[in-house]
């Protein structure tokens, strides 16, 4: 259990078998009354926020949380097949974690993975990945404005919009973080 | 030039706010005929109430605020008196708070909360005009505007408005606490001073009942831009009940695990030897500089915040 006097930003705490981390957080006291820490939490299962004041005697739950570094390996169905490089454990993942991330998951790539009670709940992947260009309409030669795009596909039928000059078999790196096409890394 | 020098170096206009308020209210008070007055910092007995902690000081405490022996003063025939100087609250520490601040309490003989509120009112309007040379402060794309309007809430009216229940019919002090800070206080009007009145008789700390309505007490709080800037009180100056609160107060503090304080016999023989019909206001000054300066956090305006929040 944690007390108030552990709550800063950054910490994680389980309220209603709930994991939250504390996004924000402000001591706050009515002149007479009793002292309040009042926390703007982020819901780690489902990503919203919600605000949340504590009294001192409030008492506040310590989530099982464990975080891992894992390199990705081949997908399996409706899961993905990690492996933790120091003890070449398999761990095997549901798409439901992993969410959008997946049309970004490359061959021996490392993500960092936050489990809850022993459930993976987040998948954090590198913030930029390099995929193919598997098909897109043929690319204006010579045209090099970024800002005007067509759609482009990757081999797992991702959809992304990418500059003019980009062409089927290219190379290119993506935001994971957006989602979106960064740059080019090389010619098909 | 270190980086301490540097951020002093920023923080000037605000050290000269601050002295020219300081100036200002020393102004207004001898102007009014008012006795400025120190008392001490450290205590032996300070009073006992439930949620202010005082920090220990070898064998005695240092005072949480100055409010008994200005009481002393007044029941030895002081009939106006003020006092700014620090004041200390362990484990006070936040953008609006500081363990460490300074407080400025002045009191009024032959007075109840509604005379001193007058004394509040033409305070923060002499203050404004002399140091900001305008009546409007502005804060954070607001202006909050000093004068002729301040609004005046119960507290009664501001919980049934927006937290949907009266804590004078039923008290209940998690509740209270936490729909003041979470309902209450972010919904008060901004646009003037509000003065949020009339507590529950369990949240009265050492003011008095209102006469012919036993569970209210004579209390109110000034609010600026929904920021707690001055507590007041018709002040309690019947010995027995006041020892009462005080025994209660340590009860509470026993049962949550804090230290009980000595009863203060001088405060307590000052009551019973007769304190006349009396008010007072206590009034946060880095909070008032703070919200002059239109500065969101004390740390805008304070020199050395970091220690103060270290300590």
């Amino acid at each position: 259990m944690y007390t108030v006097s552990d709550l800063r930003k950054g910490i994680k705490i389980e309220l209603d078998g709930v994991p939250y981390e504390v996004v924000e957080f402000e001591f706050y006291k009515p002149g007479k009354g009793q002292a309040m820490y009042k926390c703007r939490l982020k819901n780690l299962l489902m990503g919203n926020t919600t605000d949340r004041t504590f009294r001192a005697v409030d008492k506040i739950g310590k989530p099982d949380l464990e975080e891992r570094d894992l390199v990705y390996s081949y997908p399996e169905g409706d899961h993905y097949v990690f492996m933790d490089s120091r003890t070449f454990e398999q761990v095997t993942i549901g798409a439901e974690a992993i969410g959008n991330q997946k049309y970004f998951l490359v061959e021996n790539i490392e993500v960092s993975v936050l489990f809850y009670n022993g459930r993976a709940i987040q998948v954090v992947l590198p913030a930029f990945v390099e995929k193919v260009i598997v098909e897109t309409e043929p690319g204006a030669r010579g045209d090099t404005a970024t800002n005007v795009t067509k759609a482009a596909k990757l081999d797992n039928g991702y959809e992304i919009q990418v500059p003019l000059f980009i062409n089927q078999g290219d190379t290119v790196r993506i935001d994971t973080r957006t989602g979106k096409y960064f740059d080019r890394v090389s010619k098909g | 030039m270190s980086g301490d020098a540097e951020h002093l170096r920023t923080l000037r206009p605000a050290l000269e706010l601050r002295s020219r308020l300081l100036r200002a209210l020393r102004v207004f008070f001898h102007g009014r005929d008012f006795l400025e007055v120190e008392t001490p910092v450290r205590l032996r007995a300070p009073a006992p109430e439930v949620h202010l902690d005082a920090e220990p000081a070898g064998d005695a405490w240092l005072r949480t605020s100055p409010e008994l022996h200005m009481k002393r003063l007044l029941a030895a025939g002081y009939e106006r008196i003020f006092q700014v100087g620090p004041c200390f609250r362990r484990g006070e520490s936040g953008g609006r708070h500081r363990p460490e601040y300074t407080l400025l309490e002045w009191y009024r003989a032959d007075a109840d909360y509604h005379d001193i509120l007058a004394d509040t009112k033409a305070l923060i309007l002499f203050l404004a005009r002399e140091v900001l040379g305008s009546t409007t402060l502005r804060r954070a794309g607001r202006e909050i505007v000093l004068e002729p309007v301040w609004e005046y809430l119960t507290v009664s009216e501001a919980f049934l408005d927006f937290a949907g229940w009266d804590p004078v019919e039923h008290f209940d002090p998690d509740r209270f606490d936490l729909d003041l800070v979470d309902k209450v206080e972010p919904q008060l009007p901004r646009e003037a001073p509000v003065i949020l009145a009339d507590y529950p008789v369990q949240a009265a700390a050492l003011a008095r009942r209102k006469p012919g309505r036993p569970s209210v007490a004579e209390r109110w709080e000034l609010y600026l831009d929904g920021i707690e800037i001055a507590n007041a009180y018709s002040e309690l100056t019947e010995a027995a009940e006041q020892a009462a609160r005080f025994e209660e107060w340590n009860r509470a503090r026993a049962a949550a695990g804090k230290p009980v304080y000595p009863a203060d016999r001088e405060f307590l023989a000052a009551l019973e030897s007769g304190l006349p019909p009396c008010a007072g206001v206590a009034l946060g000054v880095d909070r008032l500089v703070m919200l002059f300066a239109g500065a969101d956090s004390l740390d805008e305006v304070l020199p050395f915040g970091g220690d103060a929040r270290t300590n």
